[in-house]
């Protein structure tokens, strides 16, 4: 049984539930390979190198099989707002 | 089920402690063979620091007992002055706002 996409989506979900979400299936035809950009409360006070673990706990079992994983963004959900603005906030800018 | 031994924790550490900063990684610094590990290889080399390099594709037992070492499921991994620093993702954000190279300069100096 593989990896989906969708499965690493709902797993994330279930586990972090993130504000913002976006998994990106990057295998080239080698196996499941994925981006993934995730902002979390659960990332509060926490260091980078502990939001990953947080997120390779989170898929423990998925990463049994999957080949590559590259956790691209671990951000708390303010961060993630500074770093994208609303766009009417960009209108008025 | 990762196998992490006692005497495999004791010489990883033993290892690690010993280098400023070891890469264990899927290759060797000269031929890497995975992308993510060229990545690290290709930053420290740009950062011109001495670092070891151990090749896990040719020891599964010690592919296995690192990713419970370190609690760290995937490779490369990094390690500075005895402790995990991350995978090649923090590697690469931390080389990029320069904080890479402070951490390890303060353990060429410890």
């Amino acid at each position: 049984m593989g990896v989906t996409k969708e499965g690493v989506e709902e797993t994330l979900k279930a586990k972090l539930t993130p504000t913002h979400l976006v998994v990106i299936d990057t295998s080239g035809g080698c196996g499941a390979s994925f981006d993934i950009e995730i902002a979390s409360s659960n990332f509060e006070g926490k260091r980078l190198l502990e939001r990953h673990r947080l997120v390779n706990a989170a898929l423990a079992e998925e990463l049994k099989d999957i080949h590559a994983l590259s956790i691209r963004k671990a951000l708390t959900p303010k961060q993630w707002e500074e770093q994208h603005p609303a766009p009417e906030n960009l209108a008025t800018a | 089920a990762a196998a992490l031994t006692p005497e495999l924790r004791e010489s990883v550490e033993k290892f690690v402690k010993g280098h400023k900063v070891v890469l264990f990684m899927k290759g060797t610094k000269l031929f890497p063979q995975c992308g993510f590990s060229n990545t690290v290889v290709q930053i420290l080399n740009n950062l011109s620091v001495p670092y070891e390099t151990v090749n896990i594709l040719e020891d599964d037992g010690l592919r296995q007992g690192l990713k419970a070492y370190s609690n760290w499921p995937t490779f490369p991994q990094l390690y500075i002055d005895g402790e995990f620093f991350g995978g090649c993702d923090i590697t690469l954000e931390a080389f990029q706002s320069g904080q890479l190279k402070e951490v390890v300069e303060k353990a060429m100096c410890s």
